[in-house]
């Protein structure tokens, strides 16, 4: 006990250069545990977006590409999927529930997503939970009805009944707005901690309706404008009028299907990726994301190795700092000699020492990851979808710190090692 | 757990500490030091002239068991300290003695009190003893100061923040504290004034009569000798020494 009182004394004498020490390590262990933090997280996230959907259907691309557009709302679809396809993958024997959905449009940085009344019933995410509403309901017959993910009501500040006016095309910033077709908030989602949180969804009629009266790619102007009005009016026609034609998508981006059998999963995709009408991607969810691991693996790999090394300089800054002191401590060293400590003491001395700055280092490491995720918290699910929450260390990042209090405690040996020898060839008197 | 060497001292009539044909080399170079014999009785002060460069240091060392003799015994309470491993000899030194250096050897960066507690940390011996003649280590390190002149609210200071003198009390302190049976001196007073000195000397010869020690007081300051015992040179005791002299 009064080494260790001995060795915080010596270090409060030199607090400036432990400080540094601390801080370098402090620094060091807080990027390592972030990169992490940040790796692990985004992987429970993506992991947890999709569950029970069999399929994923989109138009010919890549796979990772049309797992990252249609569940993570990343990047954008290359085509779209014919709605007599969609229609007749909807009535495949083997399909037990079909969700089609149509993206392209945005609001206020926010993915807008056309969709069935079932994606809410089909849709689940982490341990197969389905989706719920916090306020209100999902949307109805009104084309002009929009459900709002959790954090596009919080971030935005969102509430039942408000109106809002989506933008043409997924920018943040929209030269060309769709006010003249209001939504109106019927419903806020619960929080999924996936990309869903960041949608808004409407229906695949409100999708249409947004586009309805477009000509060449541009907004209608003057006579030939379709108000909000008019499409609800078409929307309220019985199925086989003409009229309630004229909301029915024509194509769509992607269409989750779930299916009767598993067994079946394998041949669907086979039959789908095979199909005649036009070119087509089915996908296993679960194999997509194995694909995108292993694509991300190696740059994740990387990360952590040049964050250990980040560590690994900051202990060796702090062998440094404890050798560089050595010399001009060895008066202390041969009194402590004097009042009857023997060599392996002033080993154990410098061996504390060294802890008690890898301690430290860890602590404030730990302070400052979790101060930067109490402020980057917010921020970094708005711009990225990525909730860092404020849990303890998991049992990985305990291992870690260990390991770099190991690496602090070997890197002491050094020092102690020395200090032992020194102390052994001074004996009682140093006169420096 | 019980310390077997602290535990068996010699006999009191035997000298506590005892010298006898010591030879020491350093690697490499000429005898520094040859003692056919020296003695230090129990209770007695000696005064050692030992001017720089005379190995004295060496000398110190080897009554500490910090150095091991090439030849001959130091003996400490009847124990040769060469029969003694390492280990048992830094033990049985803080155990049986405690050093008062020419610059005071305090750990600047402690408080006064935990420079004087510190024999008592790393000696359950003089833990005890301390505990046994004043209740507690912190009492005795309390009532040492005090006696040597120290202000209680001068104890919690750090023991740079102190004057020379103030300095050079807390090291006596130090040494004496768990009444160790020598206490060796090391130019304790090159730094103080005439005045200051003589002081010094009288609380230090006090403290030691009370506790029982012997001091061995290695300085170059002859106008001291007078105070002690007995005055010996290190020049009449070391015969390796008597060639330079001419």
């Amino acid at each position: 006990m009064h080494l260790l009182r001995i060795a915080l004394a010596s270090l409060a004498n030199r607090r400036f250069i432990a400080l540094l020490t601390v801080v370098a390590i402090g620094l060091s262990v807080c990027l390592l545990l972030a990169v992490e933090r940040i790796r692990s997280e985004a992987r429970a996230s993506f992991a947890s977006t999709v569950s029970g959907t069999d399929l994923i259907v989109g138009a010919r691309s890549g796979s990772l590409n049309l797992l990252l557009y249609s569940v993570f709302r990343i990047g954008n679809a290359t085509n779209n999927i014919r709605w007599e396809s969609y229609e007749a993958l909807a009535r495949h024997p083997q399909v037990k529930w079909s969700v089609p959905i149509s993206l392209g449009d945005s609001h206020r940085g926010y993915r807008v997503m056309g969709t069935s009344e079932g994606y809410f019933e089909h849709y689940r995410y982490g341990r197969k939970q389905s989706l719920r509403l916090s306020e209100g309901r999902a949307f109805a017959a009104d084309p002009f009805e929009v459900v709002l993910g959790a954090e596009v009501a919080r971030a935005l500040g969102y509430h039942l009944d408000q109106e809002l006016v989506l933008a043409h095309g997924v920018a943040r910033v929209s030269l060309v707005k769709h006010d003249d077709k209001p939504f109106r908030v019927v419903g806020i989602l619960a929080r999924t901690g996936t990309p869903v949180d960041r949608t808004l969804h409407i229906s695949l009629a409100g999708m249409e309706a947004l586009h309805i009266d477009w000509q060449s790619g541009m907004p209608a102007r003057g006579a030939a404008r379709i108000d909000a009005e008019r499409v609800r009016e078409m929307a309220a026609c019985s199925e086989d009028q003409l009229c309630a034609q004229a909301l029915q998508p024509k194509a769509i981006t992607a269409v989750l299907l779930g299916l009767n059998s598993r067994v079946a999963t394998f041949g669907l995709q086979r039959e789908i990726n095979q199909y005649r009408g036009e070119p087509l991607l089915a996908i296993l969810p679960g194999v997509a994301l194995q694909e995108l691991w292993s694509l991300m693996g190696v740059a994740e790999k990387a990360l952590l190795l040049v964050s250990l090394f980040v560590v690994l300089t900051g202990l060796v800054g702090m062998l440094t700092a404890i050798l560089a002191s050595l010399n001009e401590r060895r008066r202390e060293m041969a009194i402590l000699r004097s009042v009857g400590a023997r060599p392996w003491h002033l080993a154990l001395l410098l061996l504390l020492e060294a802890l008690l700055l890898t301690l430290a280092g860890i602590l404030l490491g730990l302070t400052l990851l979790y101060l930067g995720i109490a402020i980057g918290q917010d921020p970094l699910q708005a711009e990225y979808g990525l909730y860092l929450p404020l849990r303890i260390p998991s049992s990985y990042e305990l291992t870690l710190l260990g390991g770099i209090l190991c690496a602090g405690l070997t890197m002491g040996l050094v020092p102690a090692w020395r200090a032992y020898r020194q102390s052994l060839a001074d004996g009682l008197s140093i006169r420096l | 757990m019980s310390d077997p060497v602290a535990s068996h001292p010699a006999p009191l009539q035997s000298p506590l500490l005892e010298i006898d044909d010591l030879g020491f080399a350093w690697p490499g170079q000429s005898e520094l030091l040859d003692i056919p014999h020296f003695a230090l009785e129990v209770g007695e002060r000696v005064f050692l002239k030992g001017p720089s460069g005379s190995g004295k240091t060496t000398l110190l060392g080897l009554l500490g068991g910090v150095q091991k003799a090439g030849r001959g015994r130091v003996r400490l309470l009847g124990r040769d300290l060469g029969d003694l491993s390492a280990a048992a000899r830094d033990r049985y030194r803080v155990d049986h003695s405690g050093y008062i250096f020419q610059q005071f050897n305090l750990l600047p960066f402690l408080a006064v009190r935990e420079n004087v507690e510190m024999p008592c940390r790393f000696s359950s011996v003089r833990a005890q003893r301390a505990r046994q003649r004043h209740g507690s280590v912190e009492q005795a390190a309390t009532l040492l100061l005090e006696r040597l002149g120290l202000d209680p609210d001068l104890h919690q200071r750090r023991a740079d923040s102190l004057s020379i003198g103030q300095q050079q009390r807390v090291a006596a302190a130090r040494a004496l504290i768990g009444q160790p049976e020598l206490v060796i001196a090391d130019e304790p007073t090159s730094s103080l004034d005439a005045d200051n000195r003589e002081a010094f000397l009288a609380l230090l010869f006090e403290e030691c009569r009370d506790a029982g020690a012997s001091l061995l007081f290695v300085s170059h300051d002859q106008s001291l000798a007078g105070l002690f015992d007995r005055s010996l040179d290190l020049h009449q005791l070391n015969r390796a020494q008597r060639p330079l002299q001419v």
